[in-house]
């Protein structure tokens, strides 16, 4: 525990910190440009200097550690100065030295008013130029549809370079040239290919990066800022929505140690297009073939016209997967009344269900164990694509030397190194026999985890899989007292809560597969699709289908009577990640239209049907579902469970199939209908596929 | 005046063959091994007590470097690293080292080597020297054939020795960015600390000596670290190469004693200046990136370390580039300063964007076509270049501009006077001044 004086002030900091850190930590702020918490160092843009008493030249703060530093002839600790004269004069020195060749086109930058160059000229730099030579001028780059670069302004802090070397894990991005003639490009022109591209945005200091569907579309200080969560995938990702008017207008990042850190996968941040396009505004009714524009009453009319008193069982319901707590809590709650058992969350046919714990379907060590864990076996399971934050996550473990990865799977690129060990259920069976080394990984490591997606649960032998993977893990010791490395990895927004919420069929209800069966059979007075998409619609043909959601997609396609709902920016819901732990989003804007918050429609419904809800607003909803499940009220917390049995889990009979796992998420741009409907989706989409027309020329 | 026997490389002028044969009746290899078996801390010791100072520029006691490396290696291995990147306008020496002496240097490779427990080493040569890396691999070839280094060989201690050639960055040859080019990576200087003697070459305990003070080690084991403490002045002691260019009769490598005076130096062996003494109008001492010296700094000058810093220059490397008074001096630092500009490497801001702005405003000084008071802010700039960046390229582009505004301001504001009494009342020029 070194001891410093900074400004005066004796502070005990930790070992192995920087001089930046520390003097953070006595509240004093150093600027910078390169230095960024979760990258490695650079040291290049010469901001950070400090004065250290002794030291002949200004040192860099954020390159030197504390330790480094050396105590004084009679013990004393080591003098930092940041005020003092030569450190204002070196700030700038290299303040001026970063503007002479900055176009300083603020007004027509997309970075103005959030930039740090601007803030930190301001703040640390002087007010007149003396360069008096012509400016450099730098080529654009095309890296794709998602970043624009205006590259004359960069100022070489390689922040984007490191972050896509070491986080995304694609060395796309690099630094060519020497001296004043160095540039950042991807060498080939070609757009980049991760899908954590769009943090190299916030991460650039200045507008060299900027977002290009955002381009010109609004200033900072216009937005309203709205702390919300995510629905891309089941990680939860802490965001900021920033709107204008009644526009969402970006998706930034905010920071959440244990979940998203601080970064977005490229889906998450630039969905926002598909917000504004193919929305359901308001109530659609068939007839005659032809879905008609109508108003509410029209729509419950027709609702109830096909609801027949006394023959709940010929009523289904499906709830999609970006659907909120509250809305499933008030059509479970509907379905009970109308005395309908078949209702399911599981559009993708899962095997999971709380019946054997509610620790057989969340992700048990939680995600920030993924910074312990020494060893990973994946299970049918693309973190790249169905979380992509999470696999930056164990790519990051990754690179520390400490963690060994297998993968039963789809053979794909995971960023990282991985024992590949097959792509069957049968390579299950030879780790349980000890056939496969790395069996012997998991057994010898100290904190090893199996990760099962959803994708391996969804098949027909699920659970089979699922009794393979326990069985697994219990000769493994990935569960012990102190540490439950089982986990599953969800990739619908919706499925935690929905389980959890028991949004599952009653006794002798029918699930997924029995709905879309008795469909097909023509057994089912109404099936109502909550958000669902995701399901074969040709097995619904035939039946009388109400579609609540918010797009235009397959579900609405086929829809008799469509109630528009509102999209996870626009009202408040919550959603419990795959870990377990329930956040809430905030409305941002208003939904389109005629459209309602969901779990309101459902309320206006039920009255209609002459079953009303208990409850006539949102907290009363909300404290009706938390006498029920009492850890959603816990925001932001995980409710360990404690009904957890590997044994029980490992001990099923069912028959294991004999094909390849296959992928939960076939396309990452395209999982869900509010991607569906976002044109820079379907760009990257193209693009990934291999059509690259849209990706290369000289736009932008 | 050094005399023939306390010479070090006898074969400076390749009047002789490099090869290992005539190397060795030259004295090479001999007494290597009995050198080994007096152990690590002995050799150390000799070097420490002989007051070598380092020869790529920065002085730093050579004994003093090595034994900063660990006693006993924790697992890692160590490495040797020769930095024979000899870039330095004006500068030449290691060249006829690696053309003329090769065994001297591999011989000095296998010395160093023990000395830091090191079983590895690389010389890292410019790319530009092809004949020279010709030269030397058939010398390690030679040496590896007859048992002198290598596995196993006849001196004790197991040695590989690896050239490897640089691709001609004048940057690789700053020691970090000279390992990270080893590695295969782009050459730009690390962040210091650590150090290279804690993690350097692959995250190795390293040490990176200039070829010059490798060659030299070999003989003052031979001679005695009493010997080479007896040449030169005190503190600036033992021979050293000079390398005199520019404005004299006779250009020449010379092996002298530290210390000699500029004007024997030049005079004896350079065939002295142009036009005589008298004609002289300044001297750069020491290699491109030191300040220059005018006419009467050079007069009863010595050429050593401690003399030249204390006139703020410096013996760098000891490359004399000598300027008559035919010289545009402007021209000739605004020259060294585009130099500095195109091998910036452009990892840090101060040097990647001071280099390009120094060279602009010394390009039009050249000219004529500035203004007085951007006299002082081009000094002020390179102020703050100077001692701000990561690695000493910025100081050594700061340092030719400062000698040539402390020396020869008056050349810069006549240039600038005559160049606006040129121009028209309107502020027009009359000649044409081309667009950079």
């Amino acid at each position: 525990m070194p001891k410093l004086i900074i400004d005066g002030t004796e502070i005990e900091v930790a070992d192995g910190i920087t001089l930046i850190q520390a003097c953070e930590q006595v509240g004093v702020e150093i600027p910078r440009f390169c230095y960024h918490e979760r990258l490695s160092i650079a040291g290049n843009c010469r901001m950070c200097l400090v004065e250290v008493a002794g030291m002949p030249k200004p040192i860099a703060s954020c390159a030197l550690g504390v330790n480094d530093l050396r105590p004084g002839p009679n013990g004393e600790p080591p003098e930092i100065h940041t005020k003092s004269e030569t450190v204002k004069k070196a700030r700038e020195g290299v303040m001026e030295f970063l503007l002479i060749n900055h176009p300083l086109d603020c007004p027509i930058c997309d970075q103005g008013g959030e930039c740090d160059l601007q803030d930190q000229a301001m703040a640390f730099g002087v007010d007149g130029s003396r360069f008096k030579e012509n400016k450099r001028a730098v080529e654009d780059k095309n890296i794709g549809p998602l970043i624009k670069t205006i590259m004359t302004r960069c100022i070489h802090c390689t922040r984007c370079v490191r972050f896509m070397t070491e986080v995304a894990g694609v060395s796309e991005l690099g630094m060519t040239g020497r001296g004043e003639d160095v540039e950042i490009t991807t060498y080939l022109e070609q757009g980049m290919t991760s899908e954590l591209s769009g943090n190299v945005i916030d991460l650039c200091p200045v507008g060299a990066l900027t977002s290009k569907p955002y381009a010109f579309s609004a200033r900072p200080w216009e937005l309203r800022k709205t702390e919300s969560i995510d629905v891309m995938d089941a990680i939860g990702a802490n965001i900021r929505i920033d709107s204008r008017g009644r526009e969402i207008m970006r998706f930034l990042p905010r920071n959440h140690d244990d979940v998203n850190e601080e970064w977005i996968s490229d889906k998450t941040r630039f969905v926002w297009d598909g917000l504004r396009t193919q929305r359901l505004d308001q109530p659609y009714i068939r007839v005659r073939g032809k879905l008609r524009p109508a108003t509410w009453d029209e729509a419950f009319a027709a609702i109830a016209k096909n609801i027949k008193r006394g023959k709940g069982k010929k009523l289904a319901a499906i709830a999609g997967d970006l659907a909120g707590a509250e809305e499933m809590f008030a059509l479970k709650d509907l379905m009970a009344s109308l005395g309908s058992p078949n209702i399911d969350c599981r559009q993708d046919k899962a095997a999971m269900s709380p019946a054997k714990g509610r620790g057989s379907y969340l992700f048990n060590s939680g995600i920030s164990a993924l910074d312990e864990t020494d060893a990973i076996l994946l299970i049918g399971c693309d973190p790249r694509t169905e979380a992509a934050t999470l696999n930056a996550r164990i790519r990051r473990r990754w690179r520390t030397g400490q963690l060994k990865v297998g993968l039963v799977g789809q053979e794909t690129d995971l960023t990282y190194d991985h024992d590949y060990i097959g792509a069957s259920p049968e390579s299950l069976k030879s780790l349980i026999q000890g056939k496969h080394g790395f069996a012997k990984v998991l057994k010898a490591a100290k904190q090893p985890m199996i990760i099962v997606g959803s994708g391996a649960l969804s098949r027909g032998d699920g659970s089979a899989v699922m009794a393979l993977a326990a069985k697994l893990a219990a000769l493994t010791g990935v569960v012990n007292a102190t540490w439950n490395g089982f986990n599953v990895l969800h990739h619908a927004a919706s499925r935690v809560a929905g389980l959890d919420l028991g949004f599952l069929p009653a006794k002798n209800g029918l699930n997924t597969a029995g709905i879309l069966k008795a469909a097909k059979a023509g057994k089912l007075d109404m099936v109502f699709l909550l958000g669902a998409d995701e399901l074969d619609m040709a097995r619904l043909e035939d039946t009388f289908i109400v579609y609540q959601g918010t797009h235009g997609d397959a579900g609405a396609h086929r829809a008799d009577v469509i109630l528009p709902g509102s999209a996870y920016t626009e009202k408040s819901a919550i959603y419990v990640n795959t870990e377990g732990r329930p956040q809430m989003t905030e409305r941002a804007v208003f939904p389109p239209g005629e459209a309602r918050e969901d779990w309101a429609i459902i309320r206006a419904l039920s009255a209609r049907l002459g079953k009303p809800l208990e409850y006539d607003s949102l907290e009363q909803l909300r404290s009706a579902m938390f006498a029920k499940h009492s850890h959603l009220a816990i925001i932001d917390a995980i409710t360990a469970d404690d009904t957890f049995d590997l044994k029980k889990l490992g001990s099923g009979t069912a028959r294991i199939g004999t094909q390849s796992f296959g992928r939960a998420v076939p396309d990452f741009y395209l999982s869900n209908h509010v991607a569906r409907a976002s044109a820079t989706m379907c760009e990257l989409s193209a693009m990934k596929s291999g059509d690259t027309s849209k990706a290369t020329g000289t736009d932008g | 005046m050094l005399k023939d026997e306390d010479r070090i490389f006898r074969n400076l002028y390749g009047f002789e063959s490099p090869g290992l044969k005539a190397a060795q009746k030259r004295g090479a290899w001999d007494g290597t091994k009995k050198f080994l078996a007096n152990g690590r801390d002995w050799v150390i010791e000799e070097v420490k007590s002989s007051g070598l100072r380092g020869r790529g520029g920065a002085g730093f006691p050579t004994g003093l470097k090595w034994s900063f490396m660990p006693k006993v290696s924790d697992g890692r291995p160590h490495y040797l690293v020769v930095n024979a990147d000899e870039s330095e306008p004006g500068t030449c020496k290691d060249r006829e080292i690696m053309r003329h002496d090769p065994q001297l240097l591999i011989e000095g490779c296998l010395i160093a080597g023990f000395a830091m427990g090191s079983n590895t080493g690389y010389i890292y040569i410019r790319g530009e020297f092809i004949r020279e890396r010709e030269t030397l691999q058939a010398a390690i070839d030679e040496a590896y054939a007859a048992k002198l280094i290598g596995k196993n060989n006849q001196n004790g201690w197991d040695f590989d020795l690896y050239l490897h050639h640089g691709a001609g960055a004048y940057i690789c040859g700053e020691e970090t960015a000279l390992l990270e080019s080893l590695e295969g990576k782009k050459g730009q200087p690390r962040l210091k600390p650590p150090f290279p003697a804690n993690a350097g070459l692959y995250g190795a305990p390293t040490t990176v000596n200039n070829v010059e003070s490798i060659a030299v080690v070999p003989d003052i084991l031979r001679r005695g670290a009493g010997w080479f403490s007896g040449l030169g002045r005190p503190n600036n002691v033992g021979t050293k190469l000079f390398c005199i260019s520019g404005h004299v009769n006779r250009p020449c490598n010379v092996e002298e004693e530290m210390g000699i005076p500029l004007r024997e130096l030049l005079d004896r062996h350079a065939g002295g200046v142009r036009g005589g003494w008298d004609n002289i109008l300044a001297v750069i001492p020491g290699g491109s990136s030191v300040r220059c010296l005018p006419t009467d700094m050079c007069q009863n000058l010595h050429m050593d370390f401690d003399s030249l810093s204390a006139l703020r220059s410096g013996l760098g490397t000891a490359a004399v580039i000598v300027m008559d008074k035919s010289t545009d001096i402007i021209r000739a630092i605004a020259r060294l300063s585009y130099f500095y500009k195109h091998e910036s490497c452009g990892q840090c801001t101060p040097c990647r964007e001071g280099t390009g702005w120094m060279y602009r405003v010394l390009d039009r000084m050249a000219r004529g076509e500035a203004e007085k008071r951007e006299i002082d802010m081009l000094l002020e700039v390179t102020y703050q270049v100077e001692g701000h960046t990561i690695c000493a390229l910025g100081d050594a582009a700061a340092w030719p501009v400062q000698g040539l505004i402390s020396h020869f301001r008056h050349v810069i504001e006549e240039r600038i006077d005559q160049y606006s009494a040129n121009s028209k009342p309107d502020g027009a020029v009359r000649e044409p001044v081309a667009a950079e």
